[in-house]
């Protein structure tokens, strides 16, 4: 029997992603977000998620695609990293899909930069290729993701 | 401590440890090769015996020992734990428990010395009586009748008071197994005489009927001598009954005198009643509180917008009990400051002697209460402000005399509540500080000019001593086993949100006072709008509020060069424009420009400047629960956290301090000449960094950057233990790897036989100091620590050995920068310690 495990999946600029179910606590519609000023460009604001206040990261700032037209509605990803749960922002959200170990292969070479330590891989999906988030790395604010605001 | 706190502390400790041994000496009859739990009872027995014979009680001190000698030899397996000896064990720490409680209520151990019980534990101590089962009655299946019988078997010989039998009453609750022991319940006197006993106790004692029918003025002492004699001669009946027989007292009084003593029996069997409840538990509680403070705001808002006579009486009952179950919630996280208080007479006695003073410490406010956190943050800074008072502030006895003074300075330590604040004073009636001195110091050390000091107050320049780079160089090896110096105080008080201030007359002294708040967790804000979002500002840093009517605006902010200022009573404020250093699109995002609107502005202190922030609007002041910022915002210096408002939404608490740098108040105020040379020095050449300086091999001198230092510490050579090649020592519970520079400086082939070479017993104790390096800590022994220097690493030249980065020019002098990495390679110390070690040092072979 081949391994296989669950992902939920979601859509950013066309593209398919997909987080490991397990790292997932929630996923939510779009939540009142506080602006932090000064913070980095990728850190949309805070959130109130019941009480607790969540980082809500602008994934597609995070993966460097093209910025989200303003009147783009967005859902909340809530993940727990080692920091606490964080809030990836994502366009929209897909199914949760489950995929076989064989059906994994690694990022192309040609894929660099920051974006290749945040993307561990690719499922090939039936009929379209879903892009494995490392949501650890997403949720690093490392100092080529530290631009705005200093 | 005082002598009662210490009996206080005893009892509620054994106390749980006697609950412990009970499942215990269970568990091991189960299992009676179990060496580890052997091993467990063993301690605990030795730590109540140790302490109530330093404490003076004999008699329990005795039960103890024969208890120990028993389990001693179980322990060394001489002796295998049958169930006659799990039950007189038992019976000893029944009997413990029982004396603990006399303790608890009288300040004794009691009258009964458990003879039988103690035979009973040392017959049991020989092989073949404890295996045979010959045990006597009084040994049986429960633990208690072993009491019992060997107290009844004592009415010959002694008399058994209610003091003795009353406590079994609480126990009754406590230990169930006991229960049933004590057949009689203690009533008042003239109810029933079912007491075989009664007591002759010569004189009255507290704790006693007699005592206390004589402090209440029932009866003459005399008389109860009387009565006392007719126990003697044999009358059984209770003291208070004999008393009331006689017509030597009414039996009021006495039901009286029986409630006190019923009642301080309770009082005293539930003083101990404290459980131990795990910090995690506490912190959870307070945030669960926290978000009902948060609730309540949210229900408090929507209750004014409503008109419903109900709601709004909800309401206020909810505000109310949320308000009290907040404060009792923070109770639990607070404690006195005494705790960290109680070490302080020995650091002074120690630091005293060492520089030949005679110092006498006073305390005021021990019980003064404040939150485990802060309590934990202060103590540092604490210890190291009453070191310093002792080490610079008082001078030495001759000096003291001719001075007219006592030969004894006088240290004193106060603590009190103020203003939702939390003051600590610590006061010496030493020399005090010369301003003189200071500010040539100041000028040394090159954190100041001399027209700048000149024209300083004696205040600020007494605050220059809080400076990085202001130390007491000459002193400089007094510092281990602390934090760096006066600038770490200061830095480590503000980090938790308090303040340091300092105020000194010469020839009389010097106080220092530290203001910190009472809880981190949550604090009064005022809450601003800024382009349309909230932000809360601690109140620690507000000083007043002023606001501009429009037609006001234009006149009222006045420009120095594009800089906008405010006259605040004669004085300049300089006004920062929250929108702008936010780079948000506020309202005031023109300053000098037309001003339709009035002006808010927010008075604060930073530091030890004043300036205005400009908002929009000022809405109200809230108690709010702060929430740190997540490590993706950890990099944003000017906010210190997050809070959820009454309305659910996110608002951002406003860093003060870290608002002022950004604005450059606080760094680059025309007000601040020691900050202002810094960074016109640093535009010139290279930034500034603090080294420590410290001998090196033969005459040299070497350094590291004062940012990779821990700490300073000194270890006595018989804490240096030998791990493998390695030398270590135990530090802060941990293994802490000790690497010694006169080993690495060594040439390579003597190297390895130097590395392995164990301590020399004789030799004095070693200066350390503790760096951590990317997450390992571990500790360099150097010769001599020379000092701590602010200087430009810009001369550099390459090293000549390895070990060393480069060399700089530190004073004057060729100093060499020491390269931690090749260090660390060199001596092979790795994670795991030893074989690390061997290995790098064959290498290096």
């Amino acid at each position: 029997m081949t391994h296989t495990s669950q992902f939920c999946t979601f859509y950013l600029d066309k593209l398919l992603f997909g987080v490991e179910l397990k790292t997932v606590q929630e996923v939510i519609r779009s939540l009142e977000i506080t602006r932090v000023p000064l913070a980095p460009e990728v850190v949309s604001g805070l959130i109130n998620l019941r009480g607790q206040i969540v980082t809500a990261v602008d994934l597609r700032r995070r993966l460097e695609l093209e910025p989200r037209a303003a009147d783009l509605p967005v859902m909340n990803v809530v993940v727990r990293s080692e920091d606490g749960a964080v809030s990836l922002l994502v366009d929209e959200i897909g199914d949760v899909v489950e995929v076989e170990e064989t059906s994994f292969e690694r990022p192309p070479e040609t894929l660099r930069g920051s974006v290749r330590t945040m993307i561990t891989g690719v499922h090939k999906l039936k009929d379209r290729l879903m892009l494995v988030l490392d949501t650890e790395k997403a949720c690093q604010m490392t100092a080529d993701a530290v631009v705005a605001g200093q | 401590m005082s002598e009662s706190g210490i009996v206080q502390d005893f009892l509620v400790e054994s106390y749980e440890n006697l609950d412990r041994l009970d499942r215990e000496l269970v568990g091991l009859e189960k299992n009676p090769k179990d060496k580890d739990a052997l091993a467990g009872v063993f301690r605990t027995i030795h730590t109540i015996k140790g302490t109530c014979g330093f404490l003076g009680f004999n008699k329990l001190e005795k039960v103890a020992h024969v208890g120990e000698n028993l389990l001693t030899r179980l322990r060394d397996g001489q002796l295998t734990l049958n169930p006659e000896r799990t039950t007189a064990l038992l019976g000893m720490v029944d009997a413990v428990r029982l004396m603990l409680k006399e303790i608890g209520s009288t300040g004794q151990d009691g009258e009964v010395d458990y003879a039988e019980l103690r035979e009973t534990l040392t017959r049991l101590q020989n092989p073949v009586a404890g295996d045979a089962g010959s045990a006597p009655a009084s040994v049986g299946a429960v633990p208690c009748p072993a009491l019992t019988e060997s107290r009844a078997d004592k009415k010959e010989e002694k008399r058994e008071e209610e003091k003795i039998v009353q406590p079994a009453t609480p126990a009754k609750e406590g230990a169930s197994s006991t229960a049933e022991a004590t057949p009689q319940t203690p009533v008042k006197p003239p109810a029933g005489s079912r007491h075989k006993s009664d007591d002759s106790t010569r004189k009255p004692v507290r704790g006693k009927i007699g005592g206390v029918l004589v402090e209440r003025g029932a009866v003459q002492p005399g008389d109860i001598a009387l009565a006392l004699q007719e126990q003697e001669k044999g009358d059984r009946r209770r003291l208070g009954e004999i008393l009331v027989a006689l017509g030597l007292a009414k039996p009021d009084d006495v039901s009286a005198a029986q409630q006190i003593l019923d009642s301080k029996l309770r009082d005293s069997a539930a003083a101990p009643e404290t459980i131990r409840v795990g910090v995690n538990l506490l912190d959870k509680l307070m945030t669960l509180v926290g978000e009902l403070v948060l609730a309540r705001n949210q229900l408090l808002q929507i209750a004014n917008t409503v008109e419903d006579t109900g709601l709004q009486a909800v309401s206020q009952r909810m505000n109310l009990i949320a308000t009290e179950l907040q404060e009792e919630v923070m109770k639990t996280r607070m404690q006195p400051i005494g705790n960290i208080w109680a070490q302080f007479p020995r650091t002074v006695r120690d630091v005293a002697l060492g520089c030949g003073k005679e110092v006498e410490i006073e305390m005021e406010g021990k019980e003064t209460e404040l939150d485990k956190t802060i309590i934990e943050a202060i103590k540092d800074p604490l210890t190291h402000l009453v070191r310093n008072s002792v080490d610079h502030g008082i001078e030495l006895p001759e000096v003291r005399v001719q001075a007219g003074k006592s030969r004894a300075g006088r240290l004193i330590l106060r603590a009190f509540h103020e203003g939702g604040q939390v003051n600590i004073e610590i006061s010496d009636d030493g020399a005090g500080l010369s301003g003189e001195r200071i500010r040539k110091k100041a000028v040394e050390r090159g954190v100041a000019t001399a027209e700048q000091v000149a024209r300083m107050s004696e205040r600020e320049v007494f605050n220059l001593i809080f400076l990085p780079g202001f130390s007491t160089a000459e002193k400089v090896t007094n510092v281990s086993g602390r934090g760096v110096g006066m600038d770490v105080v200061k830095t480590n008080v503000e980090k938790i949100g308090g303040l340091v201030d300092l105020q000194s007359t010469p020839r009389h002294g010097t106080t220092v006072r530290v203001k910190i708040p009472l809880t981190l967790a949550i604090i009064p804000t005022l809450v601003v709008t800024c382009a349309g979002e909230r932000y809360a500002i601690p109140q620690v840093n507000l000083l007043e509020l002023v606001r501009l009517e429009a037609e006001k605006v234009s006149t009222a902010i006045e420009m120095v060069h594009g800089v906008p200022v405010y006259r605040l009573r004669g004085r300049l404020l300089p006004l920062v424009y929250l929108d702008r250093e936010l780079k948000m699109a506020g309202k005031a995002l023109e300053p000098g420009g037309s001003h339709d609107d009035a002006v808010n502005i927010v008075v604060l202190q930073a530091d030890d400047r004043q300036f205005g922030l400009v908002v929009d609007e000022i809405n109200d002041s809230e108690e709010i629960v702060v929430k740190p910022l997540r490590k993706q915002l950890k990099t944003v210096k000017t906010f210190a956290g997050s809070s959820i408002m009454g309305d659910g939404k996110v608002a951002l608490i406003l860093d003060v301090l870290g608002l002022a740098q950004r604005a450059s108040v606080v760094s680059e105020s025309r007000e601040r000449p020691v900050a202002e040379k810094a960074a016109a020095s640093a535009e010139t050449a290279g930034e500034k960094q603090t080294f420590l300086l410290f001998a090196g091999l033969g005459d040299s001198r070497m350094a590291i950057p004062l940012s990779t230092l821990a700490r300073l510490e000194e270890f006595p050579i018989s804490q240096i233990e030998m791990s493998g090649a390695q030398w270590v020592t135990q530090y802060r519970g941990q293994i802490l790897p000790l690497v010694r520079l006169a080993v690495v400086l060594e040439e390579r082939r003597h190297r390895l036989r130097a590395l392995q070479a164990p301590p020399a017993p004789d030799s004095g104790p070693l200066q350390v100091l503790v760096m951590n390096h990317e997450g390992r800590t571990f500790g360099l022994v150097v010769e001599r620590i020379l000092d701590i220097v602010e200087a430009r690493a810009d001369i550099k030249s390459k090293a000549t050995r390895a070990a060393v980065l480069y060399s700089v020019v530190i004073g004057d002098r060729v100093t060499e920068l020491l390269d931690i990495p090749a260090i660390l390679q060199i001596a092979g110390v790795n994670a795991a310690l030893a074989g690390q070690a061997t290995k790098a040092a064959g290498v290096a072979n």
